[in-house]
């Protein structure tokens, strides 16, 4: 199963470190990261693979979110279906 | 991979511009609960609608957090009870509502629609009694909402209905005084009426309906505002048409993925997507504002008709290729009190509910959420339903009317609903009398239109 990381907050330093250290914590795969800097923002893309994952996907995403607050920065866990639907034909 | 825009495009829709899934439906038929004892009938009602909703709310929160779009709402809607009221002559249909009602508060939905009749061409065994009874059932329960259908355009207008239908709405609203005149909001008055509607309070599973099916309702008006501002003040109608369009797509695809995977998570047929704008309260989810985005001063100035109509079709236009199967009411929702900008409209003086009748020819639904002064007539709000059925019948839609005669208040009085239903100011209505013509009774004959074979 894919799953879509999106990071958006102030840069800070170590925010990509942190966000793979949970990933491999939970043994899931980083395939794909976009990282782009938007009038001042920080915004991350990461494309992951839970296929292999040692927590299910809320327990994940739950962990995300606390790795965001810690940081300071907004982080979001979702199945890649989303965003697929929304703007492919 | 992804486009990085179409991603930070979805999640600014859901943080910011209150994108959601409005409503997960299940519809479930009682037909197999009918029974001459009451309490046997009361018995079947609650085990089925228990044992096929018992996994709603969990598999539509888990869907909900898989893929981090909010599902606001987790409903039931059932078989009219007043077709299960004809073979049990002797039941008190308040009996019925109340298991109703604890069905709801045991599977965890926040409503439960179906509480109804459908007499658009007249009364069958059971139909006068479950009409008689809503207000009691509205104000013994939390969770149960009624809707009755008086008119369509295949039958025309059962005006015997509608001439009951008034003083039912206004006894909802007076057994519930204490309660901010809460039955009234939950009691809608259709012409053709929807029979796989996943929104309350109008839902019900309708006789045509499989067993068992889940329906999907969207949201969105904060995403098309939003949408919208971006574009330039002097872009055309049709740009602007197409950018709707646009974001009713998204919108609906939501929706739509929703939906699949309810169905197939709970191994229940998926039945519709309701392509709807369906406004909240809060700042910015608005339909009047996504009307005052395209170009007005205030909701209800001249203008608003039209602006309103593009957008209803738009909305369509842009749903329909999203979904497999569109249904329920499919377009823009116009009720006042749930509406931010249209609460402020009212209280500016723009809106009034002449101009809401004229709007209503153009969208989905009808006179819905408005707070009318508690001395209103009976005979006037009949005729208010009459008017909004006949709109309905001519121009081949539905519409309703859900007015909340404020009881006990006056004139620049506030009701407040809480939650999704808002709070909305007293709108005034023409005080001249119709008394004779809904004293009339009888039926008003189907139109024209109603003679397509």
């Amino acid at each position: 199963m894919e799953a879509v990381i999106t990071v958006i907050g102030r840069d800070a330093v170590g925010i990509l470190a942190k966000v793979c250290m949970g990933c491999a914590e939970a043994n899931v795969n980083v395939e794909e990261v976009s990282q782009r800097i938007l009038r001042g923002t920080f915004a991350m893309i990461m494309l992951v693979d839970m296929s292999k994952a040692t927590v299910d996907f809320t327990a994940f995403a739950e962990k995300m979110d606390a790795i965001g607050k810690e940081l300071g920065v907004e982080i979001r866990c979702t199945r890649q279906e989303l965003y697929d639907a929304m703007h492919k034909v | 991979m992804l486009d990085t825009n179409d991603i930070l495009d979805t999640i600014r829709m859901i943080s910011d511009e209150n994108l959601d899934v409005r409503t997960v439906t299940m519809g479930i038929s009682l037909l197999d609960c009918a029974d001459p004892d009451p309490d046997r009938a009361c018995e079947k009602i609650y085990n089925k609608i228990v044992d096929r909703a018992k996994d709603l709310v969990r598999t539509a929160d888990e869907i909900s957090a898989t893929y981090g779009m909010p599902i606001v709402n987790k409903r039931v809607s059932v078989t009219p009870i007043a077709m299960l009221l004809g073979c049990a002559p002797d039941a008190d249909p308040v009996q019925y509502a109340k298991t109703l009602d604890r069905a709801a508060r045991t599977v965890g939905v926040n409503f439960i629609g179906g509480f109804s009749a459908l007499v658009h061409k007249g009364f069958s065994a059971g139909d006068e009694r479950l009409i008689r009874s809503i207000p009691r059932a509205l104000a013994e329960t939390e969770f149960v909402c009624s809707s009755v259908n008086v008119g369509s355009t295949k039958s025309g207008i059962n005006m015997d209905a509608v001439k009951m239908m008034g003083p039912i709405v206004r006894e909802a609203a007076e057994l519930t005084k204490d309660n901010m005149c809460m039955g009234a909001a939950k009691l809608v008055v259709f012409c053709n009426a929807p029979e796989d509607n996943p929104f309350m309070a109008g839902a019900f599973h309708g006789p045509g309906e499989p067993d068992c099916v889940i329906h999907v309702g969207v949201s969105g008006p904060g995403a098309v505002r939003a949408a919208l501002a971006k574009l330039p003040k002097d872009a055309s109608l049709g740009e602007v048409a197409e950018l709707i369009k646009r974001t009713a797509f998204k919108i609906t695809r939501m929706g739509q993925l929703v939906g699949n995977l309810a169905s197939e998570r709970l191994g229940v047929p998926f039945g519709i997507v309701d392509l709807s704008l369906a406004p909240t309260p809060a700042p910015g989810d608005s339909v009047a504002n996504i009307l005052e985005e395209i170009g007005l001063e205030s909701c209800g100035c001249c203008g608003t008709t039209a602006t309103l109509a593009m957008l209803n079709d738009a909305v369509k236009k842009g749903g329909v290729m999203a979904s497999n199967h569109v249904g329920g009411l499919s377009g823009a929702f116009i009720p006042v009190s749930e509406d931010d900008g249209m609460i402020r409209a009212v209280e500016r003086g723009s809106l009034t509910i002449e101009k809401l009748e004229a709007m209503t020819a153009v969208c989905s639904v009808g006179i819905d959420m408005v707070v009318i002064p508690g001395e209103t007539s009976p005979a006037v709000i009949s005729a208010l339903i009459a008017d909004e059925a006949a709109i309905g019948m001519v121009n081949s839609k539905t519409t309703a009317v859900r007015v909340i005669p404020a009881v006990g208040k006056k004139s620049g009085d506030v009701l407040d609903f809480g939650g999704l239903l808002g709070y909305a100011p007293i709108l005034d209505v023409s005080t001249f009398k119709p008394d004779v013509f809904v004293a009339r009774g009888g039926r008003i004959p189907a139109p024209m239109q109603a003679l397509k074979n």
